[in-house]
């Protein structure tokens, strides 16, 4: 890695995902590259940064390329590509251990064990983000977006998100 | 979008599929703020997200190949926005009117069964983003088919009301079962033997939840089909003049 895409990945950790602003789009784990290339002829830097999003339809994408985009030309570079990377997908095990601990701070449950277990919040035990008791329960699988599920604590009685593991 | 016809076997599998995404999406999608209670709303709303998404990412790749091979300049919205029913190669099931919320889960659970073992098989798939766009898809419904499971098992097995309504939805949507697994040549040519366990392993799912939910499948009976190859139900008509009326009305519209 040189010295310009050290910088790059920089810039990218101080973009939030607009859905759940504590985590940047490092801790969600979905830049799988980013490369710096020096144009051959008039020597204008080309960057190729390949991105896997979330979820299909997640409506954040848009807007994180758009801040991907303006937070790299605010620093002076101006050839900016983007490629989508949709294989292999992408899933909760690219999350950061410092991005789960934020989750879990601003009141998200966040992903336990591996996507691959396919467990599908069965006998799943989710930790209350607020009170951290056990007794809590499935509400929905489905919950404010798409990534997430609706839980609710039987102890201090606060409904909460968790973070589907994908 | 010109009417240029697109032989490319890929090519009219991928709009196969978006098609399917896209009209379920939509269908789901007119249960926005009708659900029985806010939990269900959202998560049928969810579905219906989770499925425009992927008819998004089925049609921008149709659109990509075609600019490869062509260099006619497509984008995802000139597929769904631009074109009429009889290039819409979806099955006929996804067009059909919601009905109760039973009928529309009972729809729901068919498709994201089916679903289910398809892009199953699709994750092996030679082609790395048809693959990579399957094996994101089956994770998001994986969610759909334990939702839709859960509500099928419970409305059956649940008052003798609910029982008879799921049993007649059932007699009513069968018939636009079969298509699914009568697979047209474009299929077959991107699936290739693939295709005898998806049919197998999608059975097992329905008999598994039907049996479960106390519901019995019909034996026989007229099989509708068509819309694979652009014969549609007049449903489908419907459904186009009001989801595309904004580009119609106003050619290309941005907001």
């Amino acid at each position: 890695m040189n010295e310009q895409e050290q910088k790059i990945w920089q810039l990218l950790d101080d973009i939030n995902d607009p859905e759940i602003p504590v985590l940047s789009i490092i801790d969600l784990g979905i830049i799988r590259s980013v490369t710096v290339n020096k144009h051959m002829i008039d020597s204008v830097q080309e960057v190729f940064i390949e991105y896997t999003p979330t979820y299909s339809a997640c409506p954040a994408v848009d807007m994180i390329n758009m801040e991907i985009r303006s937070s790299l030309q605010a620093a002076g570079f101006t050839n900016i590509t983007l490629e989508q990377k949709l294989f292999p997908s992408w899933t909760t095990d690219w999350m950061s251990e410092i991005g789960k601990e934020k989750l879990k701070k601003y009141g998200i449950a966040a992903p336990i064990g591996k996507s691959c277990d396919n467990q599908l919040l069965t006998d799943l035990t989710i930790d209350c983000p607020q009170c951290g008791s056990k007794q809590t329960t499935l509400v929905s699988a489905f919950s404010s977006t798409a990534c997430k599920a609706l839980f609710k604590c039987n102890t201090c009685l606060e409904p909460f998100d968790y973070f589907k593991c994908h | 979008m010109t009417t240029k016809e697109i032989e490319n076997p890929l090519i009219k599998f991928l709009l196969h599929l978006g098609d399917n995404a896209l009209i379920m999406g939509h269908r789901n999608s007119e249960w926005c703020g009708h659900g029985p209670v806010l939990e269900q709303d959202i998560a049928l709303t969810n579905i219906a997200l989770d499925q425009i998404g992927q008819a998004r990412n089925f049609y921008q790749y149709a659109a990509k190949l075609i600019a490869e091979k062509s260099g006619e300049k497509l984008t995802e919205d000139s597929f769904a926005y631009l074109r009429d029913s009889w290039d819409f190669k979806n099955c006929l099931l996804v067009e059909l009117p919601n009905g109760h919320w039973g009928r529309t889960i009972l729809k729901q659970f068919i498709v994201s069964a089916y679903k289910s073992c398809l892009y199953q098989a699709l994750t092996s798939n030679a082609d790395e983003q048809l693959a990579g766009i399957a094996s994101k898809s089956l994770k998001e419904i994986s969610y759909h088919l334990r939702w839709s499971s859960e509500w099928v098992i419970r409305l059956g097995d649940g008052t003798p009301e609910s029982k008879q309504k799921m049993q007649d939805a059932i007699t009513s949507i069968w018939p636009y079962t079969n298509e699914w697994t009568n697979f047209t040549d474009y299929e077959l040519n991107i699936l290739g033997d693939n295709h005898w366990n998806i049919k197998e392993n999608w059975e097992t799912i329905l008999k598994k939840v039907f049996l479960e939910a106390g519901l019995s499948i019909p034996t026989n009976g007229y099989q509708h089909s068509g819309g694979k190859m652009g014969n549609h139900t007049e449903h489908l008509g419907y459904i186009l003049t009001e989801m595309q009326f904004l580009q119609r009305a106003y050619p290309n519209a941005e907001w």
